[in-house]
C-alpha cells in the first residue's frame, strides 16, 4: 500500500491555518441566517398575509434546490441581473449564499420551537399586562431558542462542511489549499485525508460543545431530585 | 367596577355567548356555574380579550371599551385592569416560581428588581410557597403551581381577577390548598369572579351566583337563592345532575341542594 502517514500529518499544520477561513465563512453565514430566519418564523408563525406565502416560496426553494447551483447563480448569476454585484468577491457571494440557504432551514427549525411553546404562557404574560412583543422576549423566545438548539446545531453542522463549496468559485479556504498540495505533491488520499480529518475534528469539537451547552440551559426543566 | 352589556362571541357560525349583560360591584365575589359547553370560560376570556367579543360594551374600573371597534391601545388598557388564573397555571416555565410573580412586575411597572422581588416573596409567603421561591414550575406540584399562578395574578395589584377553572385539571389531594388560598383572597375584598364547577366552593365563597346555559344568563342570585331555591328547570336539572354526580342520590323530597 502506498501511503505517506508522514506526509499526511506534515501538512495538516498548514491546512488547519485555512480553518480560519472556513471558520469565518460559517459563522459570518450563520449569523446573519439566524437574523433572517427569527424574521422568517414570526411571519410564518404569525401568518402575516402576503409575507407569509412569500416567505414559503422562499424556504421552499432555498430548501428545494442544491446549495452548489444557489452559489453559482449568486457569484455568476447576480452581476449579469444586477450590475452593482459586478463588483462582488468570492467570499461575500459564498456567505451570501449560504446565509440564504441555511436561513431556509432555521426558519422552519425556529417555527417549530416557537409553536412547541404553548399558548398558555403568552397568554398569561398578556394578562399580567405584558405586550406581545414583550412576552416574545422574556418568556416565549428564550424557551422557543432552547427548543431549537439541536436542530440548529445539526444545521450549523452541515453549514460547516458545505463551505467547503466555496472552493468551487475560487476561495481558498481548507478543501482548495487541500487539493493544491494534493495536485503539487501527488499524494491525494494524504492530502483529502488530512482535510478530512481537519473538518471531523471540527465538528466532533462542536458536537461536544453543543452537548455541554445543552445539559447547561436545560436546568430550568429538569426536576429536581 | 365590572359592567358587560350585549355581549355577543361565536364561532364561525356557532354562537357561544348569544347577549350577556351582568354587573359585578367592587369587592364582590361572583361565581360562574353551568354546563361544560356553556360559554362561561369564554365569558371570562372576553373580559381581557383573549377572545375577541363580536358585539357588545365591556367597562372595568373606569376603563370602558366597545368590543366592535377597540384599538389595540384600548384593548391594553383593558387588560391592565384585571389578572387572570388559568386552569392550566400556564406558568412561565423558563423562570422559577419568584421570577414567575416578580418578572411582570419589572416589565409592566419598571420596578427594579429589588422591589419586585420583595413583593414576590411576600406573596408567595401569602400562598404558602415561601420555601420554593428558587424551584422552576417543572419541580412543582399542580397544587403548588396554582398557588404560584394566584400569586402572579395578585402582584400586578389588579381592580379584579378572573378566575378560570382554578381547580379542574387539579388532583383532587392539591384541591383543597387552592381553594383555602382563594378564600383567604375572596376574604379580603378583592372584586373577583371564579368560573367553577366545584359548587361547595361556590356557595361557601360567592357573594352573588351567576348560572348559565346554552350562551345565556339563566339565573342569578346570593348562593342560597340559586343552590337552595332555584327557579329556572335548567338550574334545577343542572344541579340535580350535579349532585347526583357527587352523592349517588338526589334529594326529591324538598329539591334543595344542600351539597354535603
Amino acid at each position: 500500500m502506498n501511503f505517506d502517514f508522514k506526509y499526511m500529518f506534515e501538512i495538516i499544520p498548514e491546512l488547519l491555518t485555512y480553518v480560519a477561513v472556513t471558520l469565518y465563512i460559517a459563522i459570518a453565514s450563520m449569523i446573519i441566517a439566524v437574523i433572517i430566519a427569527i424574521f422568517l418564523s414570526l411571519i410564518l408563525v404569525n401568518r402575516i398575509p402576503v409575507l407569509h406565502q412569500l416567505a414559503l416560496i422562499y424556504i421552499s426553494f432555498f430548501r428545494g434546490t442544491p446549495p452548489l447551483v444557489q452559489l453559482l447563480m449568486i457569484y455568476f448569476g447576480l452581476p449579469q441581473l444586477l450590475p452593482s454585484f459586478n463588483s462582488i468577491t468570492a467570499m461575500t457571494a459564498a456567505i451570501l449564499a449560504f446565509s440564504l440557504n441555511v436561513s431556509a432551514y432555521l426558519a422552519e427549525i425556529f417555527r417549530a420551537g416557537l409553536e412547541s411553546v404553548d399558548k398558555g404562557q403568552a397568554e398569561a404574560a398578556l394578562t399580567t399586562g405584558m405586550t406581545y412583543p414583550q412576552a416574545l422576549r422574556s418568556i416565549i423566545l428564550p424557551q422557543a431558542a432552547r427548543n431549537a438548539i439541536p436542530a440548529t446545531g445539526n444545521t450549523f453542522l452541515g453549514l460547516l462542511k458545505n463551505t467547503s463549496l466555496a472552493f468551487t468559485i475560487g476561495v481558498t479556504e481548507l478543501l482548495a489549499q487541500g487539493k493544491l498540495l494534493a495536485t503539487a505533491t501527488l499524494h491525494f488520499f494524504e492530502a483529502y485525508m488530512a482535510v478530512a480529518l481537519i473538518y471531523w475534528g471540527l465538528t466532533a469539537l462542536y458536537s461536544w460543545l453543543q452537548s455541554w451547552y445543552e445539559k447547561k440551559i436545560s436546568k430550568a426543566y429538569v426536576r429536581e431530585v | 367596577m365590572i359592567k358587560v352589556s350585549n355581549l355577543k362571541k361565536s364561532y364561525k357560525n356557532n354562537p357561544v355567548l348569544k347577549d350577556i349583560s351582568f354587573h359585578v360591584d367592587e369587592g364582590e365575589v361572583v361565581a360562574i356555574i353551568g354546563p361544560s359547553g356553556s360559554g362561561k370560560s369564554t365569558l371570562l376570556r372576553c373580559l381581557n380579550f383573549l377572545e375577541k367579543p363580536n358585539e357588545g360594551h365591556i367597562e372595568i374600573g373606569g376603563v370602558s371599551v366597545d368590543t366592535t371597534k377597540a384599538a389595540k391601545k384600548e384593548i391594553h388598557q383593558l387588560r391592565l385592569q384585571t389578572s387572570m388564573v388559568f386552569q392550566h397555571y400556564n406558568l412561565f416555565k423558563n423562570l422559577t416560581a419568584l421570577k414567575n410573580v416578580a418578572h411582570p412586575l419589572r416589565v409592566t411597572k419598571k420596578l427594579d428588581k429589588k422591589k419586585a422581588e420583595e413583593i414576590g416573596r411576600r406573596l408567595l409567603e401569602q400562598v404558602g410557597l415561601s420555601n420554593k421561591a428558587d424551584h422552576y414550575p417543572i419541580s412543582l406540584s399542580g397544587g403548588q403551581q396554582q398557588r404560584v399562578g394566584i400569586a402572579r395574578a395578585l402582584a400586578v395589584n389588579p381592580n379584579a381577577i378572573l378566575f378560570d377553572e382554578p381547580t379542574s385539571s387539579l388532583d383532587p389531594e392539591w384541591v383543597g390548598e387552592v381553594l383555602r388560598v382563594i378564600s383567604g383572597i375572596a376574604d379580603k375584598d378583592k372584586t373577583m369572579i371564579i368560573v367553577t364547577h366545584e359548587m361547595n366552593f361556590a356557595r361557601e365563597v360567592a357573594d352573588r351566583v351567576i348560572f348559565m346555559d346554552d350562551g345565556l344568563i339563566v339565573e342569578q342570585g346570593t348562593p342560597e337563592e340559586v343552590f337552595d331555591y332555584p327557579a329556572n328547570d335548567r338550574t334545577k336539572k343542572f344541579l340535580r345532575d350535579y349532585q347526583r354526580q357527587i352523592t349517588g342520590k338526589t334529594d326529591n323530597k324538598n329539591e334543595k341542594f344542600a351539597i354535603v
